[in-house]
């Protein structure tokens, strides 16, 4: 691979980065107003509000970057950056296309489920330092969530792993059959719940939930550093529900898929960014004590029972 | 845990159901609102009708209605007439920020001067600007909706019944004035003279009492007025 090689997939995964999360924020824009019999942005840009995250990320920017005196300046600067580049890192591992993907890996699935992990550090890091005790109370809460989740997301993960006999997530795309979709369906549901509660999206907020805790750990940042935990929210989307098209809907399969392989892969990635969205909308915050029974007594079996279930059907048709 | 399942789908149902049908936003700046009949906007003045007769200034509850006006003489007609005097409307002003649009003004306002019109938008960015003179409430009069029809069955209203009632009768009481006619006792010295047709307006148990009944009913409120006085 040459340098220029590796230059232009570094640009071609950061211009990903910076565009879908914004198309991501957007659609939420949209999609939530609607189903709140609302329109939702309507004027910058001129058509239905287009532009309105880019008008927003105007603002962030001309807003007074702030410190507060008790904090600990160094980590709390450097905490965004912590919690926005896994993603990016983790979207680089995502194949979209066959033979399609920013850096090949043997073991990509490992890989992004790593990566992901780092990013609460940020959160951790932006809690610690606000030197704020709701900060701090978010933070600890996101701790919390991320461990308690990242369980039944790596059994789910394994499951298919087990199915497709490979780490590799393009080896899981070229793996996958149609009938893998009723197959793996349990592990869909537990990795999807996983998935939204460790982005700490609704119904898995409680890091940030402003009745209790103003905004958690991002509760004293402003301005650009502020929309850097935003991005990394909307970035974890992109990357979750690519993660989840590619693991469990098969990725670049579909008619034409020798053509149009990435279009079915953004295509899928992007109906399971709405799901996401959708379930923001419809449904209310858990309490942290409900939030951590359901990752206990529920994912976690039924993750368990999953990887039964395709352990025991690898071992019956013996492939 | 089996009420939550039906539960979280009608969640989702529900959200999806309202995204498919038509948002309740009013893209007002864009679209002018939909406001019911007989809004309350902003108060017009039709300056010809007004006479200056003050009843609006001091009928208003918070006195946000500031008339100023002077006499004029108008001189006979006729040689040996007399002198007619009428008012002049020098200023008309409402302090729209105190105004608190009760519309008692345009209740109490014998000639129609003072009208409810729908228009809203006349915020100001220094509130002195609030204060409207007569030019400017007159601008408003052409956004004056009609009056709303009335109701089905409901009774005329008093211009209509006062142009079609019949024309008064030719034979009055001396000094020329009419007779009151709502007065049983002035009509009972005018018995020579035909009635009126009928009195819509008042229903029979409203006629005063008669003479003899007054003063019996004096003589009960003295006897009263005694009791009460000794039981202290």
């Amino acid at each position: 691979m040459t340098a220029l090689e590796v230059t232009l997939r570094a640009v071609a995964v950061l211009a990903a980065f910076l565009v879908l999360p914004l198309l991501v924020g957007q659609t939420e824009h949209k999609v939530m107003a609607h189903m709140q019999g609302r329109l939702g942005p309507m004027y910058a840009g001129g058509f239905h509000g287009w532009a309105q995250l880019v008008a927003d990320g105007v603002k962030f920017v001309q807003k007074e970057d702030l410190t507060p005196a008790a904090a600990d300046k160094r980590v709390f600067r450097f905490a965004p950056a912590i919690a926005l580049v896994p993603y990016l890192v983790a979207l680089s591992a995502i194949p979209i296309h066959p033979g399609v993907q920013a850096a090949t890996l043997p073991a990509s699935a490992v890989f992004v489920l790593a990566i992901i992990g780092v990013g609460i550090i940020g959160t951790l890091m932006a809690g610690w330092a606000s030197a704020n005790k709701y900060a701090l109370l978010g933070a600890m809460r996101a701790a919390a969530q991320l461990l308690s989740y990242e369980l039944p997301m790596v059994l789910a993960v394994s499951s298919v792993c087990l199915a497709a006999g490979s780490l590799s997530l393009a080896g899981i795309v070229t793996q996958w059959h149609w009938w893998w979709l009723a197959w793996q369906a349990p592990g869909a549901v537990v990795f999807l719940t996983a998935a939204v509660a460790e982005l700490q999206r609704p119904p898995f907020d409680m890091p940030v939930a402003d009745s209790e805790i103003v905004f958690g750990a991002y509760t004293e940042y402003t301005g650009l550093r502020f929309a850097f935990f935003l991005l990394s929210e909307y970035a974890g989307i992109v990357v979750m529900s690519f993660l989840f098209a590619v693991l469990f809907l098969g990725g670049w399969h579909g008619p034409y898929a020798g053509a149009l392989g990435w279009l079915w892969t953004v295509a899928k990635a992007f109906a399971i960014a709405i799901v996401i969205i959708w379930l923001r909308v419809a449904w209310p915050r858990l309490r942290e004590d409900q939030l951590q029974r359901l990752a206990w007594l529920v994912l976690v079996p039924l993750a368990l029972g999953q990887l039964l279930l395709t352990g025991a059907v690898i071992a019956v048709t013996g492939s | 845990m089996s009420g939550l399942v039906p539960g979280i789908l009608k969640g989702l149902a529900t959200t999806v159901r309202t995204m498919t049908k038509p948002t309740h936003t009013a893209e007002y700046p864009d679209a002018a609102p939909e406001l019911p009949p007989r809004s309350r906007g902003v108060i017009a003045l039709l300056e010809e009708n007004c006479t200056s007769c003050m009843l609006c200034a001091r009928e208003c509850p918070d006195w946000c209605i500031y008339i100023d006006s002077h006499k004029e003489t108008i001189p006979a007609t006729t040689p040996g007439g007399r002198d007619r005097q009428r008012n002049v409307l020098d200023r008309f002003a409402i302090d729209f920020s105190l105004c608190m649009y009760c519309g008692i003004c345009i209740e109490v306002c014998p000639f129609d001067a003072l009208h409810w019109s729908p228009q809203f938008e006349y915020a100001e960015l220094d509130i002195r600007d609030l204060i409207q003179e007569k030019d400017r409430l007159g601008q408003w009069m052409p956004t004056v909706p009609p009056p709303v029809a009335l109701d089905e069955h409901s009774a005329d209203p008093a211009e209509l019944a006062a142009s079609n009632k019949p024309p008064r009768a030719a034979g009055l009481v001396a000094g020329g004035r009419p007779a009151r006619v709502a007065r049983p006792a002035a009509a009972a010295t005018t018995a020579a003279e035909p009635t009126p047709p009928v009195e819509p307006m008042l229903p029979p148990r409203r006629r005063g009492p008669s003479a003899a009944e007054l003063v019996a009913r004096a003589s009960d409120i003295a006897e009263q007025q005694e009791n009460g006085g000794e039981a202290r």
